[in-house]
């Protein structure tokens, strides 16, 4: 590892100004010099716009673009959301509101004890800085690349537990529903849960 | 007959209609000058502009227009209502009044009346047509000064103090055209320029002329006025709704109006390019509005350019600039063109007029490199200056003063030389 600290002369500031040039002649170049910004712009008409014509053309966004948020699920269906709030704490804007509740022997909405009764994010406050998926213990909370959040009252951007829940992909089960038969949270948590079981499923949502 | 007495035979109705068109012809010119500008604009920065209204975007315009007249007309509490409401009116009219003088084609059958696409031909056409322009600056002033609020009154002061300032340098570089062609009627300057273009002839009066009437109409880079980093929107900045599109519509006619200008005093008006005089004739003399129309582009063309080219000039310099640059010069070309004019008239031997161009040209060859040469040493001066002693102690600066001591040195052993 190379050594940071500075040492006499030879680094930082003092390394800084022995190095650099003295600045150029700030006088303005010479006047035909000067008219090169006309044929700069003149040439430019004739190039290739940069122009995404956006609702037409979608381009992907870069692979980590914060977009809108998502709650994610265990391979059977259940919640990965706690209830813990952390993210809400997290949130430098304010713009989370999560109540956590206890999950009981009928109702389990997540492994583990507790689970996000009530998950609202409120996209005219979010800044989108990601804090609240770095706060979340259970990778819960992540971020989507979809981007197109506009709308035209500030009532629709509060974002419901059921518009951030990610959709039931093959093999998970709508909980409530009881965990994987023999499991525990630590089952899950180790994703040692390969999907749901025949024995989970539950008349009352399927 | 000349242009003069063919218009004196202009029965009302044309007269009415002629008007009307000349009205309609500006709309429509704002109209797409704007949707050229942006699109321009945006060519020039590698973007498309507006393209989604009507095809190539060419309503957008018209779009943005009806936006602007449908939106809540807001007047400030401190604003003096009267005269904030009289301003935007001022520049709006006065704005269309200068084409009154401008011709835009040469002799046509109208409605089966044989006359030209000139409202009117007054001797002093050109004089007007200044006079209009320092009308137009009330507009501005008044809009800045009853909008009750500091911004607008600076944008205001600015703006009036650009527009008379650049109006002087305008006026005397039209003078050289006056001595050229012995009128100050518009039609007689287009007729004198049949074979030589004044731009041409009396290109330095040309220069200053471009210079000076983008400094007029208040746009880039000159547009101090409207310096949003510093004023916000300058004079119109408590201006919504449809006072600010008159005032948005003014700024546009007036670009119009000062290219149909120039395009009248120095590039040949209506007349073809040379070469291409047979298509004078065209659709029975129509044609000639088509060259009118393509100088006039390319004049807008220019704006634009200089718009998406250059980046705003400073206040201060910005009236050096026309005050000790542009108005000397323009002094100095017009003492030159009237002495050559003189001479040509009273035939004098060319020997002499060759001589005095000669002796001319000598005289801004030395001028030029007395004052380049004073400007280096007095800028060798000024960075050498003196480092004031501090009257408390201050560690040194490691290797400036050493640069420092070897720039002094260098430069003074420059000075001797």
């Amino acid at each position: 590892m190379t050594d940071i600290t500075p040492r006499g002369d030879e680094f930082g500031l003092a390394k800084a100004s022995a190095d650099s040039t003295p600045i150029p002649d700030q006088e303005p170049s010479g006047f035909f010099k000067q008219l090169l910004g006309f044929w700069v712009t003149f040439v430019t008409m004739f190039k290739k716009p940069n122009t995404v014509q956006y609702p037409e053309v979608k381009e992907p966004t870069a692979p980590r673009f914060h977009g809108r948020h998502q709650l994610n699920r265990h391979p059977d269906g259940l919640e990965k959301c706690i209830g813990c709030e952390l993210c809400a704490w997290a949130c430098p804007a304010d713009a989370i509101l999560v109540e956590g509740a206890n999950n009981t022997a009928d109702e389990q909405f997540s492994p583990g004890e507790r689970y996000g009764r009530v998950y609202q994010i409120n996209y005219a406050r979010c800044i989108f800085c990601g804090l609240c998926i770095e706060a979340c213990p259970t990778r819960a909370l992540t971020m989507t690349n979809e981007y197109e959040l506009a709308d035209d009252e500030r009532s629709k951007l509060i974002f419901e537990k059921e518009d951030l829940l990610a959709p039931l992909r093959q093999g998970m089960l709508m909980p409530p529903h009881p965990m994987y038969p023999d499991s525990t949270d630590t089952t899950y948590y180790r994703g040692e849960v390969p999907g749901s079981h025949p024995s989970q499923e539950t008349t009352s949502h399927a | 007959m000349n242009a003069s007495d063919l218009l004196g035979t202009d029965p009302g109705w044309i007269i009415l209609v002629k008007g009307l068109l000349i009205f309609v012809f500006c709309v429509v010119c704002t109209l797409l000058a704007i949707w050229a500008e942006r699109r321009w604009v945006s060519f020039m920065q590698q973007r498309v502009g507006p393209n989604r209204t009507g095809k190539f975007g060419l309503l957008q315009s018209l779009a943005d227009g009806v936006k602007l007249a449908l939106k809540e007309d807001l007047i400030p509490k401190a604003a003096d209502r009267i005269v904030f409401i009289i301003a935007p009116i001022i520049s709006a009219t006065t704005c269309f009044m200068s084409f009154a003088v401008i011709p835009f084609t040469g002799n046509v059958n109208l409605f089966g009346h044989k006359t030209l696409m000139q409202l009117t031909d007054i001797p002093v056409g050109v004089l007007y047509v200044l006079a209009i322009a320092s009308v137009g600056v009330y507009g501005i002033v008044l809009a800045g000064w009853s909008s009750g609020s500091t911004y607008p009154l600076l944008g205001g002061l600015r703006s009036s103090a650009q527009v008379i300032s650049y109006e002087v340098a305008m006026g005397l570089s039209l003078v050289a055209v006056f001595i050229y062609s012995g009128s100050m009627s518009t039609s007689d300057i287009v007729a004198a320029q049949h074979h030589w273009w004044f731009s041409v002839v009396l290109f330095p009066s040309f220069v200053i002329y471009a210079i000076s009437m983008v400094g007029e109409t208040n746009r880039a880079p000159f547009d101090l006025a409207e310096a949003e980093g510093e004023l916000v929107g300058g004079f119109h900045t408590e201006y919504s709704s449809l006072k600010f599109a008159l005032f948005f519509l003014a700024e546009y006619v007036n670009i119009v109006g000062v290219s149909a200008l120039a395009t009248t005093l120095f590039m040949g008006g209506y007349h073809a390019i040379p070469g291409l005089t047979f298509t004078e004739s065209w659709l029975g003399g129509w044609f000639t509005m088509v060259w009118f129309v393509i100088k006039l582009i390319g004049f807008f063309f220019f704006f634009v350019w200089l718009r998406g080219t250059l980046p705003r000039m400073r206040y201060d310099q910005f009236m050096k600039f026309g005050w000790k640059v542009l108005i000397p010069s323009s002094l100095f070309w017009i003492l030159v063109v009237s002495t050559l004019r003189v001479m040509s008239q009273r035939n004098e031997n060319r020997m002499v007029i060759a001589g005095f161009t000669v002796g001319i040209v000598l005289i801004i060859v030395a001028i030029t490199s007395f004052y380049e040469s004073a400007k280096r040493k007095q800028a060798i001066l000024d960075e050498v200056g003196e480092f004031p002693e501090p009257s408390f102690p201050v560690p040194a600066i490691p290797n400036i003063a050493i640069s420092q001591s070897a720039i002094s040195q260098n430069a003074k052993e420059q000075i001797h030389d």
